[in-house]
C-alpha cells in the first residue's frame, strides 16, 4: 500500500484528507476563482438572458390574454349587432304583415259595403217592384170583383148600376 | 428480457463468488481516501498547483455555465428541456431570495445564485463513481460560510449602523432577560458560520464515507457482496437527495441571514 504510506508521511498521520492544512491554500484559492468565475458568469449573461426571457413570456402571455379579451368583445358585439338586426327584421316583417293585413281589410271592407249597398239598391228595387206587383192585383182583384158583382147581380135578374156595384164592393172588401 | 438479464448477472456474481472467494477476509476499506487532495501533474501542492480540487471545481463551473448559458441560448418563449431547468433553478431561487430575505434582498439573488449553483453541482457532480467531491472539505464549505458571514456583517452594519447590534437586543423580552439574552444571540450570531460549512461538509462527506464503507464490505463479503450493494443503492438514493437538500438548506440559511442583516428587528 504506498498510497497509504506516502498520505501517512504526507497528512502528518492523519486520518482526515479535510484536516490536512497543507492543502488548504490550494482549495481556497481555486474555490475563489470557481466563485468569481460562476458570478461573472451568472451576472454578465446568464442571469439577465433568463429574466428577459421571462420577462418576455410574460409579455407575451399578457399581450395574447389582452388580445383575447379584445376578440371576446367583438365577438360579443357582433353578436348584440345579429341579435339586433334579428330584432329589427322581425319587427319590420311584423310591422309589413300588420300593413297587409290592414290593407286587405281595407279592400275587403270596401267590397263588403259596395256589395252591401249593391244588395239593398237591389232589395229596393225588389220591393219597389213587388210593391208596384201588389198594387197591381188589388186593382185587379177590385176590378175582378166589380165586374163578377155586376155580372152576379145581372144574372139574378137586376140592372146593375156600376156606381153602385162598385161602392157595395168597395164597402165589403174594406174589412 | 430485463429480468433474464439481471437474473444472469446475479448468478454470475454469485459464481464469481465462490470461484474467486477471497483468500483471506481482510478489511482493506480506506473510506477517507476519496477526499485526498492530490496534484494532477507532480507531487508537491502548493496554492496555485492544479489538483483534483482544480479539476472537479472546473467542472462544476461548466456544468453551470452548460445549464444556464448553453440552455438559456435558445432564448425561446416556449422552453426546450435545458430552458426549463435553467428558469426552474432561477425562479427557485429568486423565489427564495424574494420571500425569505424580501424585496430588498433581491440584489444580493446573482451572489446567492451563484452559491447555490457551485454547491449543488458540486454535490452532484461529486455523486459520480470515482470523482472528488469539492465540497466534502471543510476548508471549502467554511470559505463558503465565512463569506456569507462577512457580507451580512458588513451589509448589516453599512445598512442600519448601529441599529444592527439591535439583533442582540431582544426588545420584546422583559429587560432584566435581555442582557443574558444579548449573550446568547451573540454566541448564536458568531456560532453560525461554523455550523452553516459544518453542516454542508459534514452531510456530504459522511455519505461518501458511509457509501465507500459498503463498498469496501462488497469486496470483503464475496458470495454475500449482493447485500451491501442493496445498501449502497439505497445510501446512494439518500444522497442524491441530500446532495439537493444540502445546496437548498445553504441557501436557504444564507437567506435568512441576509433577512437578519436587512431588517434585524425582531
Amino acid at each position: 500500500m504506498a498510497s497509504n504510506t506516502q498520505e501517512a508521511a504526507q497528512g502528518g498521520g492523519s486520518a482526515m484528507p479535510q484536516l490536512d492544512f497543507s492543502t488548504f491554500g490550494n482549495q481556497i484559492f481555486w474555490l475563489v476563482v470557481a466563485l468569481v468565475v460562476i458570478y461573472l458568469i451568472l451576472s454578465r449573461v446568464a442571469l439577465p438572458r433568463i429574466a428577459a426571457v421571462l420577462a418576455e413570456r410574460q409579455g407575451t402571455i399578457t399581450n395574447d390574454l389582452a388580445a383575447a379579451e379584445d376578440l371576446k368583445a367583438k365577438a360579443v358585439e357582433a353578436e348584440n349587432a345579429y341579435n339586433k338586426a334579428l330584432a329589427d327584421a322581425r319587427a319590420e316583417a311584423q310591422r309589413i304583415a300588420a300593413e297587409t293585413r290592414a290593407e286587405i281589410q281595407a279592400g275587403l271592407d270596401e267590397a263588403i259595403a259596395k256589395a252591401d249597398e249593391q244588395i239593398s239598391a237591389k232589395a229596393a228595387e225588389s220591393e219597389k217592384a213587388i210593391a208596384e206587383i201588389k198594387a197591381g192585383a188589388l186593382e185587379s182583384v177590385k176590378a175582378v170583383a166589380n165586374d163578377t158583382a155586376a155580372e152576379l147581380v145581372t144574372a139574378l135578374g137586376g140592372s146593375a148600376d156600376a156606381d153602385a156595384v162598385a161602392a157595395a164592393v168597395a164597402d165589403q172588401t174594406k174589412g | 428480457m430485463g429480468k433474464i438479464f439481471f437474473y444472469v448477472a446475479l448468478a454470475l456474481v454469485l459464481v464469481s463468488g465462490l470461484v474467486f472467494a477471497p483468500e483471506k477476509a481482510e478489511l482493506a476499506i480506506h473510506p477517507m481516501d476519496q477526499f485526498r487532495v492530490s496534484a494532477l501533474f507532480g507531487d508537491n501542492i502548493s496554492w496555485y498547483t492544479p489538483t483534483n480540487v482544480t479539476l472537479w471545481m472546473a467542472l462544476a463551473v461548466a456544468a453551470v455555465f452548460a445549464l444556464l448559458v448553453l440552455g438559456s441560448s435558445r432564448r425561446a418563449i416556449v422552453p426546450g428541456r435545458a430552458q426549463s431547468v435553467a428558469e426552474l433553478a432561477y425562479g427557485f431561487i429568486y423565489k427564495m431570495v424574494e420571500d425569505v430575505a424580501g424585496k430588498d434582498g433581491v440584489k444580493f439573488f446573482p451572489y446567492i445564485m451563484t452559491l447555490f449553483m457551485f454547491i449543488v453541482m458540486a454535490n452532484f457532480l461529486g455523486l459520480i463513481p470515482m470523482s472528488f467531491t469539492t465540497t466534502s472539505h471543510i476548508a471549502v464549505t467554511a470559505i463558503l460560510a465565512a463569506l456569507v458571514f462577512v457580507t451580512v456583517t458588513v451589509v448589516g452594519f453599512v445598512k442600519n449602523g448601529v441599529g444592527f447590534l439591535g439583533l442582540f437586543w431582544v426588545s420584546s423580552a422583559p429587560l432584566p432577560l435581555r442582557p443574558i439574552l444579548a449573550i446568547i444571540e451573540l454566541i448564536s450570531y458568531f456560532v453560525r458560520p461554523v455550523s452553516h460549512s459544518i453542516r454542508l461538509a459534514g452531510n456530504v462527506m459522511a455519505g461518501h464515507a458511509v457509501l465507500k464503507v459498503f463498498a469496501g464490505f462488497a469486496g470483503a463479503l464475496g458470495l454475500f457482496s449482493f447485500l451491501p450493494i442493496f445498501a449502497i443503492t439505497a445510501v446512494y438514493a439518500l444522497e442524491v437527495l441530500v446532495a439537493f437538500i444540502q445546496a437548498y438548506v445553504f441557501t436557504i440559511l444564507t437567506c435568512v441571514y441576509l433577512k437578519d442583516a436587512l431588517h434585524p428587528s425582531h
